[in-house]
């Protein structure tokens, strides 16, 4: 057993030496050759030169040979799909092999084998050992239908292999049941509304039936899976969750995360004052605190999700706060983790202890976990009243450590404490004073600031003091320079007399050499307030700021529900929703909670309010900014793609606005100050001043918002454009590309000219697409018989099927395009018009488009303006139908043409549109409805275009 | 699901590397090397997301592995098949190091290949695996094998094969306890618990149908009031001679073959156990536990240039009784220029490079004390940061449960063959080790 030798063979001429002793009579050299193939694939090598030679050995009865060649063929097939072919022979038979082990593996490679052809005659045997009489072979099966399902997802439901995957669930096997299922799940993710794993009580009970008996994997297949279904009513809630409990006392950290998920989810259902209901919530506590002996990375895993459940339903974990305690050598990661948990469930009852702890904390040596140590004693401090007093003694400790980034960090907490206790601890002050100096991060430095100004009328020298910061005002970050601006007005405002130079000095340091528009405003404003009118001014600014609220930090609602139901998974690791790191359209579908159905009460738990609270605005005064922006963020890049059928996406939809709008909400509150959200309080208008008439502005910037999301950037070719270069010589050694896409009678094409620039004859021509929005992939192969001698140029069609691999684009209409020819791989992305994607039948009927109009929620609708148009409403309406978008109302009002026009998108999306029009006026306005709004910039392009033309 | 796998040596070299989905490029082989080994000290989560992919990572000795997605994987499943794998390699060639991984390259892709499909875990336990996987080719099986073998990895019963036979039924129960506690110094138990294993080696044949009865309060509570109608407990099986009557366990998790339905309604814990050594069942408890030992600090700061350090631990246990092993760790700072050290009892030294003074004593029985006194030097420094005082930290082994748990009995049923519970030959051990037992001072 000395493998490793096979690592160690660099000469060269190697490929050569190995072709030969692959095809060498010994059976033992082939083999040995073979192993040295392997271990130079796996260290990176490119082996794949010896394609052929390795497919040779293919045919033999030793079973470990066989096993190396199909390692080899899964990672070189997709490379050489021709030769791959010469495998075929081989599959098929060994799919017909006595032996069981030998039926699974064939048809387990195959499904590996990503090449289009060798699909083609998988099916066959694929159906058969569907039905195998051996429970291995059908086990296998099943996860190669999800597989064979990744690379043509037509096919198999062609072939009807959904249904015999359906059947495998009432297998006899536990194991086949739970790989059918997983099979399902993912399956099912691809198609959100496609009723695929239709769960009904006979199917829960054949799959509670197979979690006694199948692997831990299994379970965790099938808990995963039951965690997608809603119970009718509570009485079958509280039975699915009488089988499930059993799990919770798994070896298998997997399995009993994903049956606190289950359990989790489907207490929703269950009706408070129910006895069952509480003796659920003792259960779940003692195989959450039983995750945190596993090893680390599981402990971190938990931690993750403890962090949510303690966030949705507090009282499980309320008496378990010792087993959060930190040790000495736990990893780091651990650490922080833990600490973020203790203070959440800090209480009055528990509070003593756990800042005994923190302070001991405050004195590790990791700089990050002591920041945060002290960071949460400013918490406490916030969150339990009773124990202020204490926590700023700590707090005054730690400062006298004189270690300074946990001077900095006390100092940023106080500032939070001040706010949530005005006028009781300033006799601290003075202390915080004498570290001045030894500030140096813009957080510390702006909280002393705004403390110094809070406070001016307190501290003797505050001018002197402001005025020292001043000094260096242009060095200083954008955070010190608004607060240093906000605390020399209040200053000002405080005392008049003594301070009108500084004033004076910094507002002209802050209109005049500043480059920052946020700077530039705030000190314009205040110029204006105090030149115009000094009592308003003072009413403004030094205005009783609402008191900050205790929990910081919470995720919002919607998000918690959601990640509440992946517990276990990435997300609730990553705190995001899926959608925000999974690309394509798996991640599209919003997980909720389901809210009680059976007994009429109300038994909304009480600290979330509402479940279905989607229209409330965020919570907390100081809401989680980072979290919230970051979701802002995520959407930008990854909007729910418009892949699925409408009415499935819609709910996603709705959500994902809604995130937005919260976002947007958020971002106008915290204004222009990205750190501590006390800042923003600072500056003159209060937040909770807001009023809720605030919502028109935060829909404006909403659209806003989407023109960014859809738009940045975006060029489109017009309706009949001439052809545009895609590929420039310059990029391609001599190939030049030009095309066009149109759609003739139904059919999308793709119209290229190829121009050979170089000096030699070019041929073998190919294209490949990237996975695309749409779905956007050649019907056929390029046509392109003749090579192409230097200085020809030829003509080339190539038709365009919708039914290819989707990927979301940005911009949406963008087409990555690889071409081959015997020269080299050239890539080019170039952009269609979405007209093209327009269907012939895309004309709505008038009921249903009025019905739809309605079911659409506003946050859908976009509005945009076509400038300089001279057509009338009926030669608009004529031109375009041309290009499938369909008139099917008009009304006119008061002189103004009202088009309501339909059309219908490749992929089943309707896009709806109100089209303005005003006799004498250039300017059309336009409104535009669909489920996927991301759409919507893409239409209104394509309006714009084929109206000018 | 899990798109990939890949094995890296320390320097980031790849030793394995299996893709299992479309989506995972060569490239992510080379974006974890650059971002998490490479990274040192920087990366300080076990998840990590580059570039829109997930990098799972454990690391066994200086070797990483790391499984790789791009979707929403469940992620506890993940880090426990990362572990699963590391246990099956175990089992086949022993510990995990570069070589053992390079010797042994094709055996661990057959073994990917059939514990791993399209990313989806399947049947990992290694008495089933090393039925087929054998590194020496399956020609010779049967038909009537073959069909055992593919029942036996997709069955009910996936840990045990039919047919195993001993002339003698024997099975070994090890009662596996670690206490861990963090005292403050004033001697206030901050937190205590003991998290125990039951491991059980069996030789048993066919296959037998296994009670274990342990004093569970719960069963002992609700047998006191039933009448006491199992006769089970009276074949005591620990020789409980001292303490508790029963104790709290606050959660127990137990190895797949436990019917976890029956231990949820009856309480009773029933398996048909896997052949060989295997883990039962993990518990915890956090009542009444015994502190074999406790740990008495005194620190004094003379001056910035020495430490005065007095440490006295007692033991706290039945005086018959003899602790192992045991190893007081004090930490010293990281300006010591030197230490002087007296103990009562073992040896003590100090270890510059782990910056502390470890004190040794071989044995020690029940109810007594001894004492360590040390002076450390110090050289100034300017280093304005206070030294942090790590806990003192110690390990030690005794021949008891500290959490008070008993083996009441384990019964053995094969119906099939002629043996009966009376044949079979059983042996119970205790032993409680010290988890991180920690006094801070």
């Amino acid at each position: 057993m000395t493998d490793s030798k096979y690592f160690t063979t660099t000469k060269k001429g190697e490929i050569f030496e190995l072709k030969a002793e692959l095809n060498s009579d010994k059976k033992e050299k082939k083999k040995e050759a073979v192993k040295k193939v392997i271990a130079s694939m796996t260290v990176g090598k490119d082996v794949s030169a010896l394609f052929p030679d390795v497919v040779n050995c293919m045919q033999t009865d030793n079973l470990e040979l066989k096993k190396l060649v199909y390692l080899y063929l899964m990672n070189y097939a997709k490379s050489q799909p021709d030769m791959a072919i010469m495998a075929v022979n081989t599959f098929v038979k060994d799919c017909e092999d006595l032996n069981p082990l030998i039926r699974a593996l064939a048809v387990r490679t195959m499904g590996c084998i990503r090449v289009d052809k060798i699909t083609e005659y998988l099916c066959e045997p694929l159906r058969k050992c569907l039905k195998d009489e051996d429970p291995y072979v059908r086990k296998t099966a099943a996860v190669c239908v999800a597989k064979l399902h990744d690379i043509n997802a037509q096919l198999v439901e062609d072939q009807g292999f959904l249904d015999t995957l359906k059947d495998l669930i009432s297998d006899s096997n536990p194991m086949v049941v739970a790989n059918a299922v997983a099979a399902l799940s993912e399956i099912a993710e691809s198609h959100p509304n496609s009723n695929l794993l239709d769960l009904n009580p006979q199917t829960i009970n054949k799959l509670l039936t197979a979690l006694n008996e199948c692997t831990e994997w299994g379970q965790i297949f099938i808990l995963d899976c039951l965690a997608n279904y809603t119970p009718r009513d509570d009485r079958e809630s509280q039975s699915i969750c009488e089988r499930v409990t059993p799990r919770l006392s798994h070896a298998n950290s997997a399995v009993v995360l994903s049956a606190v998920k289950v359990l989790m989810k489907f207490m929703e259902m269950l009706p408070k004052d129910l006895d069952y209901y509480g003796t659920l919530l003792k259960k779940l506590a003692p195989p959450l605190v039983t995750l945190l002996s596993a090893e680390p990375e599981l402990q971190y895993v938990a931690l993750r999700n403890i962090n949510l459940i303690v966030q949705r339903r507090p009282e499980i974990l309320k008496h378990e706060m010792k087993v959060f305690f930190v040790k000495y050598n736990d990893p780091i990661y651990v650490k922080l983790e833990k600490l973020d948990i203790m203070i959440r469930l800090a209480s009055q009852a528990n509070i003593a202890q756990v800042l005994a702890e923190l302070k001991e904390y405050a004195t590790e040596v990791d700089v990050d976990f002591v920041r945060k140590a002290v960071r949460a004693i400013g918490r406490c401090a916030i969150k339990v009243e009773q124990s202020a007093e204490r926590c700023v003694s700590t707090l005054l400790d730690l400062i006298q450590t004189k270690v300074n980034y946990v001077v900095q960090e006390a100092i940023v907490v106080i500032k939070d404490i001040f706010r949530k206790y005005p006028n009781k601890y300033e006799s601290v002050i003075a202390t915080l004073c004498e570290h001045l100096e030894s500030l140096d991060e813009p957080e510390a430095r702006a909280a002393m600031i705004w403390i110094v100004g809070e406070y001016a009328e307190r501290i003797d020298n505050a001018d002197e003091l402001l005025e020292s910061f001043l000094e260096g005002f242009h060095d200083e970050s954008t955070q010190v320079q608004l607060q240093l601006l906000t605390a020399i007005v209040k200053l000002f405002l405080k005392k008049p007399t003594e301070t009108q130079e500084l004033v004076q000095q910094v507002l002209s340091l802050a209109t005049q050499d500043s480059d920052n528009p946020d700077l530039r405003d705030r000190g314009y404003i205040y110029w204006r307030l105090l030149s115009t009118d000094p009592v308003a001014a003072k009413e403004v600014v030094l205005a009783e700021k609402p008191l900050i609220s205790e929990e910081t930090d919470l995720i919002e609602p919607t998000l918690l529900e959601e990640l509440i139901c992946h517990i276990g998974t990435l997300a609730s690791v990553y705190h995001k929703p899926p959608s925000a790191f999974v690309e394509g359209s798996r991640g599209v579908q919003h997980k909720r909670l389901a809210g009680s159905a059976g007994s009429g009460e109300s038994v909304e738990s009480p600290d979330t309010g509402s479940a279905a609270g989607v229209s409330e605005a965020p919570p907390a005064v100081i809401p989680s900014q980072g979290d919230l922006l970051g979701d802002l963020l995520n959407l930008d890049l990854t909007p729910p793609t418009a892949t699925g059928p409408p009415p499935a996406a819609a709910p996603g939809m709705q959500l994902g606005a809604m995130d937005l709008l919260g976002g947007g909400l958020d971002s106008l509150l915290g204004g222009d100050i990205g750190g501590s959200p006390a800042m923003g309080a600072g500056f003159g208008a209060p937040p909770a001043a807001m009023p809720a008439s605030f919502n028109a502005p935060v829909s404006g910037g909403l659209d806003d918002l989407f023109d960014l999301g859809g738009g940045v950037g975006m060029t489109m070719g017009s309706y009949t454009p001439p052809k545009t270069v895609w590929l420039p010589a310059m990029k391609a050694k001599g190939l030049e590309i030009s095309g066009v896409f149109v759609r003739r009678s139904g059919v999308i094409q793709m119209e290229m000219t190829l121009s050979n620039k170089a000096m030699s004859v070019m041929s073998d021509f190919a294209i490949q697409f990237n996975r695309n929005s749409f779905g956007l992939a050649p019907a056929g192969p390029l046509q392109i018989l003749t090579p192409l001698s230097p200085n020809q140029t030829i003509e080339a069609a190539l038709p365009l099927s919708t039914v290819g691999p989707v990927m979301k684009m940005e911009p949406l209409n963008n087409l990555q395009v690889a071409v081959k020819n015997n020269i080299d791989v050239f890539y080019f992305s170039c952009q269609y018009p979405i007209s093209m994607l327009f269907l012939e039948d895309g004309k709505m009927e008038r009921q249903v488009f009025l019905a739809t109009w309605k079911d659409i929620p506003n946050e859908n609708e976009s509005q945009f303006q076509i400038k300089d148009c001279h057509l009338n409403s009926d030669a608009a309406s004529n031109k375009l139908q041309g290009s499938n978008i369909f008139t099917i109302a008009k009304r006119t009002v008061e002189g103004q043409d009202m088009l309501y026009q339909s059309m219908k998108l490749t992929n089943g999306i309707w896009v709806l549109a109100e089209l303005r029009v005003q006799a004498g006026n250039p300017n059309y306005t336009i409104s535009l409805k669909c489920r996927a709004p991301e759409v919507s910039q893409c239409v209104f392009q394509n309006y714009e275009a084929v109206l000018k033309n | 699901m899990i798109g990939g796998l890949f094995i890296y040596n320390h320097k980031g070299e790849v030793l394995i590397s299996r893709v299992y989905r479309d989506d995972i490029g060569r490239n992510a082989v080379d974006a974890f090397r650059v971002n998490v080994i490479h990274a040192r000290q920087q990366v300080r989560s076990p998840v990590t997301n580059i570039a829109r992919t997930s990098f799972f990572h454990v690391k066994r000795s200086n070797i990483w592995l790391a499984a790789v997605t791009k979707q929403n994987v469940n992620a506890a499943m993940v880090f426990e098949f990362l572990y699963k794998m590391c246990d099956v390699m175990t089992a086949y060639f022993g510990k995990i190091s570069e070589e053992n991984i390079k010797n042994n390259f094709v055996l661990i892709y057959e073994l990917l290949d059939e514990i791993l499909d399209f990313g989806y875990p399947q049947n990992s336990e290694t008495g089933a695996l090393k039925t087929f996987i054998t590194q020496q080719g399956i020609k010779g099986q049967t038909k009537e094998e073959q069909s055992q073998i593919t029942s036996q990895v997709t069955g009910q019963i996936g840990w045990r094969r039919e047919g195993i036979k001993y002339r003698r039924n024997e099975l070994f129960l090890d009662v596996l306890e670690s206490v861990n506690l963090l005292m403050s110094p004033q001697g206030q138990v901050l937190s205590a618990h003991v998290s125990g294993r039951v491991v059980m080696k069996s030789y048993l044949s066919g296959m037998p149908e296994c009670k274990f009865g342990m004093n569970d309060k719960i069963v002992i509570d609700k047998q006191g009031k039933g009448g006491a109608s199992d006769d089970a407990g009276k074949s005591d099986l620990g020789g409980g001679s001292s303490g508790k009557q029963s104790i709290a366990i606050d959660d127990c998790t137990f190895h797949q073959c436990v019917r976890l339905s029956k231990f949820d309604s009856e309480r009773s814990i029933s398996f048909i156990p896997p052949d060989g050594e295997y883990e039962l069942m993990r518990y915890r408890t956090t009542k009444d536990i015994i502190l074999p030992f406790r740990v008495i600090p005194l620190v004094r700061e003379v001056g910035r240039t020495k430490l005065e350090v007095k440490v006295v631990i007692k033991s706290n246990f039945k005086p018959s009784l003899l602790a192992q092993k045991i190893e007081v760790r004090i930490p010293t700072p990281l300006n010591t220029s030197g230490v002087q050290v007296i103990c009562m009892k073992g040896k003590a030294k100090y270890k510059a490079s782990e910056n502390a003074i470890v004190w040794k004593i071989k044995r020690m029985a029940g109810m007594k004390e001894s004492q360590i006194s040390a002076e450390i030097e110090l050289l100034p420094t300017n280093d304005k940061k206070k030294w942090a005082r790590p806990p003192i930290s110690m390990n030690f082994e005794v021949p008891f449960a500290p959490s008070g748990l008993k083996v009441r009995y384990l019964k053995v049923f094969e119906s099939k063959l002629n043996y009966s519970d009376h044949d079979v030959i059983k042996w119970v051990r205790y032993i409680g080790r010290s988890g991180i037992y920690e006094t801070r001072c």
